[in-house]
This record gives structure tokens, C-alpha cells and sequence, in this order.
């Protein structure tokens, strides 16, 4: 019986092996016939996290994918993962590979130094985007990132500019700690104490659409009268007009509630246009353009002048939105 | 005479509440009913209202505990089953309820993020769904019942790959389904005021009472659980009966996911049904179900599946930060570990022989 269940073990780690060797090949794939005809292209490795991980990182991925092409003269490398340390371990392997570029979107904050110094002396400029890394500034060239802080207060300040009667406020609030979550908290938190706003209910719903319709919920079962939905996401903002809906409570354009939310998903810019909600705030995740310009740059032996890229994001407004914007910022 | 012969069948009677079953998960319903109703009696209010599509709804706290607790009613019937039979638990049903999930949006929407129309009726949808579900039931089961792994290590394979599983079946997609009809079974029937999910539960509720009634599964079932080795010899195959409960759990996990993905209309696969195994778990064990398997009993799981849902309401309500529910929720399981424990049991029962003895000699005595 123990031999059974020895060889069974053994079986599903080698079942669990080989999945994951099948999934590594699917992704890196291009490595193998990468290098061959460098006919004068610009080598980049791609160290991204998951595309399934939200619909922020697939648009980011695709953003990528479309940028970093032969057409504009790339020779492009694609490695994934949410982990650090495999993370680290595709970073050593383009370095031996001698891409020109590192583009990195680090899971983790810290663990790099070694490997960007590995990089440095083997003469791969490494290039940052979307997450900042705990390593001295002189190890990559730029980093491109979005200003959650900022993101908040562009809405913070567009809730202001509402000068609606009363501000009762249900704020739902992402995976507490998050750089987002704090961004976009910190800049409401800021307006409450300091404009007297009522914040009728806070709570973490860790972007998750159904635990904000729970709480949304609450808050509608309790009795307690509100008339602002601050959602640090779209998903947990749809969720919180799924519980309004059933209650009856208007919301949008010229209604009762006023339903913000951030990322500019597609559907969500959708709502926008047809009134039901009434802000969503971008979390940029177009950086391969920035990318492409700094490349660019130092190609043609320029200097970036700043090390830290912040990107333009938007805020939209359901009176202004067009069917353009829906179509270009739709993620 | 009479009057000592009352007092002493009333004990009994006292006693076989107390050794019953169903007795936790009413007592544990009873302390919070009290606790809202000493609190805030409103708690209790239902007041009937219009949806804004013009519907008439029932609204109040006890009608999001029938709405969002029907889930887990639903998943504790499997999930008793499993735990009788197999004297383990499947911590794989969120992640299936994710596959589930996106197995009716892929039938639903076609390769389209966002049809305008349905691609396919629900019930079509549905049906692949549960066939799906069920076999990824088979999965587990199999790994449980004729590999002989322990049955959480066997869904932790599910748990770790279920939910990459889901995203992949829509392409890393987020489908959007933009039919009226597919809301009614996470909302309401028009012209109907109670919510759907809760006439699902019933209906599953039904359904499990026939078969047990009409079927040995149930004998069977808790025989394999208590024995495996004698009901082998009394001609049960254990093994087969271990695959079967996976199985009807993995239908529980699609009429699940139905009701998960219809709340929402949409899904999303890293948080969609996130935990839910563990209050599946809780709602097995709070209706006093013994977690190593053996005798069991589905209503006080179902009862035990509200009672969690009521403490998640109750404790929103009293805007307990929801990242600290599950502190609470860990309380309410030390709790019944402690109670459930055999050391414990034992002093429990010799205390109360003591006490039964001791008024029964001053009764003697007087």
C-alpha cells in the first residue's frame, strides 16, 4: 500500500512538472529562434507578470506585443511569470541570450540588485515599467510607472468639482496595502477630513465584485442614506450598482447615486457612455510607447533626462465621454 | 410517582436534543438571532420594494441571508456527502466553481467578449457545465478513491490549477453576457419577490431528500464512513461510493457557479467564489458533522451553510472591517473544534451524568 502511494506521489510531481514545463514552453518559445537573424535589430527581453492576472495586464501585455515588433525593427522576447524568483531566473536567462534591452515589470520589489548588476557589467540596459523595484537608480535607465496617488486625487478632486448638496460616501476599497488601494484611499481619506464629508461605510472588498454587492448591499439593508459610490476598481464598482439595482436606487447621470470607478475597462467606459455610472479613473497600462521613445532615445545616443516616467491618466466623465474614448482607452 | 417518571422522560427528552445533531447549528442561530435582536431589532425588518426594472423585490437583512446563503447551502450538500464518505474534505470547489463559471460564459458568448445576443440557450450552457464540473468531480474522486490520497491533497491539485484552468477556457477573456433572462437565476424572477438563489437551494434541497429517501446512498454512504474494511465485506464497493459523492459534489459546483456567474452577469477568475470552500467546510462542520467522516446529517449542513451566511450579514452590519470576517469566522471553528473533541465530549457527558444523579439522589434523598 505505501509503495502504491509512493509511486503515485512520484507520478502526479512528474504530471505536475511536466504541465508546468509544458506552460514555460508555451510562453518563452520565441528564445529559440530569437537570435538568428539579427539582421540589425534591436534585441529586448519582455519580463512581464501573468496577462490572466487582471484585464489591466492584458491590455498591458498586448500593448507590448504590438509595439515591440520586427516591423519596428525588434527582435522581441516574451517571459512570464508572478513569481520573483522566476522572475530573476528569465532575467539571467536573456542576459546570457545578449538582448540590448531588459524590460522588467518586477512582481516583487526586492532581490534584483545582483541580477541588474549582472546586466549592467554584461551592458544590457535594463528599463522599468508599471512596478518600481528597491535597487539603486543607476542599475536601469527609466522606469515607467502610473501615480496611483495621483489617480486618486484626479477623482477626488472631480468628485469636488460635483458641488453636490450632501457627500455621503461608500467607499470600497481594494486589496488593503496595495499600491493602488493606498493611492486611491489616500486621496479620499484626505477630502473626508478635511471637507467634512460623511463616509457612510469603508471597507476592503479585495477587488472582488461580489463582496462589495455584499456590502453595498449592507449599507442599503441598514437604512443609511448615501449618495456616492467611490469603488477603487470596475469590477467592485459593477457589483456595488448589481445591489442598487436591486433596490431600486438610481444611479448615474442626474440620478440619485453617484457611481465612480477606476482602470477603464471596456464595459465599464460603456456605462459611462450610456450614464448608468459616472467617473472611471485610467490606470494607464499603455507604457510601449513610453518604452519605445526612451529606446529610441538612447539609440540614437541621447540621455533621458528623467529616470522616472510618470505617465498621463485620465479621468472620465459620463457627460463628456465619446465613443472614441471608449474605443482608444478601453481596456 | 407519575411527576418523577415526567421529570425524568423530560430529561431524556432534554438529552436527545442536546446529542441531537441539529442542536449546533440551532443553538449557534438561536445566540444570533438574540445577539440582533437585542442589538437592533430592525434587523429583522422585510419591507417590500420595487427593483429598477420595475420588479417587486423583498428587501431587508433576513433576505440577504436566504439570497447569498443559498451557495453554500448548495455546496454543503456535496460537501457533507464527501466528508461522510471519504473522512476528508474537497478544498477544490471555488476553484471548480470558477471553471464551472466560465464554462457557461463560453457557451453563453461564443468566442465574443460581449455578445449582443446569447449564443446558446442557458439550459445548454448549463448542462455542459455540470458535465464539466462533474468530471473534474471524477478527477478528485478518483485520486481519492482508487489512489488512496488523502482527499486534501487530491483537491489541492484543482486548488492550485482550477483557476488558470477557467481563465483559459475563455482565453483570458472576461465574457459579458447581456441577456436579461440569464439574471434571474442570481436575482429575481419577474413578479416574484423572493430571490431565485434561495428556490434553487430548495429545489436541490429536494432533490437530495428523493434520492436519499428512494436510494440506499445514504445508508451506504455513512456505512463507508464509519468502515470501509467491514462494508467491503458486507458487499459495498467503498471505492466506488467515495468516486460517486465527488461527483455530486461536482453538480453542486455548477449549480453554484450558475448562481455565482448570474449575480454578476460576468466573471472573474482570480476572485470569483474565493474561499467559499472553506465556509463550505465550516457549514459542514457547524452542522456538527463529524469531519473524519461517517454519520451525517445534510439539513443541519444546510442550516449550518445559513448560519455562516447570517454571521456574514450580521457582521457586516455591524461594519466589522470584511478583511477581518474570516478572523471570525476562525473563532466560530475553534469553537466547535474544541466542543467536537472527543477529551472534551467525554468530560461534557461525565459531568452531565453527574449532575442527572445528583438531582435524582435529592430527589430520592427528599
Amino acid at each position: 500500500m505505501f509503495k502504491l502511494k509512493k509511486l503515485v506521489s512520484v507520478i502526479a510531481t512528474a504530471a505536475i512538472c511536466l504541465s508546468m514545463a509544458s506552460c514555460g514552453e508555451s510562453k518563452p518559445a520565441a528564445g529559440g529562434t530569437e537570435a538568428k537573424d539579427d539582421g540589425g535589430l534591436i534585441k529586448v527581453g519582455i519580463i512581464n507578470n501573468d496577462p490572466n492576472e487582471s484585464g489591466y495586464r492584458t491590455a498591458n501585455d498586448k500593448d507590448m506585443k504590438y509595439t515591440f515588433t520586427k516591423e519596428n525593427g525588434f527582435d522581441a522576447s516574451f517571459a512570464y511569470s508572478l513569481k520573483n524568483d522566476e522572475q530573476i531566473g528569465f532575467a539571467q536567462k536573456f542576459i546570457q541570450d545578449e538582448v540590448d534591452y531588459l524590460l522588467l515589470s518586477a512582481a516583487d520589489t526586492a532581490g534584483w540588485d545582483s541580477v541588474l548588476k549582472d546586466a549592467q557589467d554584461a551592458g544590457v540596459k535594463v528599463i522599468l515599467f508599471d512596478r518600481t523595484i528597491d535597487a539603486d537608480p543607476s542599475l536601469y535607465e527609466a522606469s515607467i510607472v502610473s501615480d496611483m496617488d495621483k489617480e486618486g486625487q484626479t477623482a477626488v478632486d472631480w468628485l469636488k468639482g460635483q458641488n453636490l448638496p450632501k457627500y455621503e460616501i461608500i467607499h470600497i476599497q481594494g486589496v488593503m496595502g496595495s499600491a493602488a488601494q493606498k493611492g486611491r484611499s489616500g486621496a479620499l481619506d484626505t477630502a473626508v477630513s478635511e471637507l467634512g464629508w460623511t463616509m457612510v461605510t469603508q471597507q476592503t472588498a479585495e477587488w472582488n465584485a461580489e463582496k462589495a454587492q455584499q456590502i453595498v448591499q449592507s449599507v442599503i439593508d441598514s437604512g443609511k442614506s448615501f449618495n456616492v459610490i467611490y469603488a477603487e476598481n470596475d469590477d467592485m464598482a459593477k457589483g456595488a450598482v448589481a445591489a442598487l439595482d436591486k433596490a431600486n436606487i438610481s444611479h448615474g447621470v442626474g440620478k440619485d447615486v453617484v457611481v465612480m470607478g477606476f482602470d477603464c475597462n471596456k464595459w465599464a467606459l460603456e456605462e459611462l457612455l450610456a450614464q448608468n455610472w459616472n467617473y472611471d479613473g485610467q490606470c494607464n497600462p499603455f507604457q510601449a510607447s513610453y518604452i519605445k521613445e526612451i529606446i529610441d532615445t538612447l539609440e540614437n545616443g541621447g540621455t533621458i533626462a528623467e529616470k522616472i516616467v510618470i505617465m498621463d491618466e485620465k479621468g472620465f466623465d459620463a457627460t463628456t465621454i465619446t465613443q472614441a474614448d471608449v474605443d482608444n482607452y478601453g481596456i | 410517582m407519575s411527576t418523577k417518571a415526567q421529570k425524568s422522560s423530560a430529561l431524556d427528552i432534554l438529552k436527545k436534543i442536546l446529542s441531537n445533531q441539529i442542536f449546533i447549528p440551532i443553538s449557534a442561530l438561536l445566540i444570533l438571532t438574540i445577539v440582533n435582536l437585542i442589538v437592533d431589532p430592525s434587523f429583522f425588518e422585510i419591507s417590500l420594494g420595487y427593483s429598477s426594472d420595475g420588479n417587486p423585490v423583498l428587501s431587508g437583512y433576513l433576505m440577504t441571508i436566504i439570497d447569498y446563503g443559498s451557495e453554500l447551502a448548495i455546496l454543503a450538500i456535496g460537501m457533507t456527502l464527501v466528508t461522510a464518505a471519504s473522512g476528508g474534505q474537497d478544498i477544490s470547489v471555488g476553484a471548480a466553481i470558477a471553471i464551472a463559471g466560465s464554462v457557461i460564459l463560453r457557451v453563453l458568448c461564443g468566442t465574443e467578449t460581449s455578445p449582443e445576443t446569447i449564443q446558446a440557450p442557458i439550459i445548454v450552457a448549463f448542462l455542459v457545465s455540470v458535465l464539466v464540473a462533474m468530471a473534474f468531480g471524477a478527477f478528485n474522486g478518483v485520486l481519492v478513491a482508487y489512489f488512496r490520497i488523502q482527499p486534501m491533497v487530491a483537491t489541492l491539485i484543482l486548488f492550485t490549477a482550477g483557476r488558470s484552468i477557467a481563465a483559459w477556457i475563455n482565453n483570458n477573456q472576461l465574457p459579458i453576457v447581456n441577456d436579461e433572462t440569464f439574471t434571474y437565476f442570481g436575482g429575481f424572477i419577474p413578479g416574484i419577490p423572493i430571490p431565485t438563489p434561495f428556490f434553487i437551494a430548495i429545489a436541490c434541497i429536494i432533490v437530495t431528500a428523493l434520492v436519499l429517501k428512494f436510494t440506499n446512498l445514504g445508508l451506504y454512504v455513512q456505512s463507508v464512513g464509519i468502515n470501509e474494511q467491514s462494508s467491503r465485506l458486507n458487499g459495498l464497493n467503498p471505492k466506488f461510493i467515495k468516486f460517486i459523492t465527488f461527483v455530486i459534489l461536482g453538480i453542486c459546483v455548477a449549480v453554484a457557479g450558475l448562481i455565482k456567474v448570474s449575480r454578476l452577469s460576468t466573471i472573474n477568475y482570480s476572485v470569483i467564489a474565493k474561499d467559499i470552500e472553506m465556509d463550505a467546510i465550516l457549514a459542514v462542520a457547524l452542522g456538527g458533522n463529524v469531519l473524519s467522516g461517517g454519520k451525517f446529517s445534510i439539513t443541519s449542513s444546510i442550516l449550518g451553510a445559513y448560519v455562516i451566511q447570517f454571521l456574514t450579514t450580521t457582521l457586516y452590519k455591524f461594519e466589522v472591517q470584511s478583511a477581518a470576517l474570516s478572523a471570525y469566522k476562525a473563532i466560530v471553528v475553534i469553537i466547535l473544534v474544541v466542543i467536537s473533541a472527543p477529551v472534551v465530549r467525554e468530560k461534557a457527558s461525565a459531568i452531565w451524568k453527574k449532575l442527572v444523579n445528583k438531582k435524582a439522589a435529592a430527589k430520592q434523598a427528599g
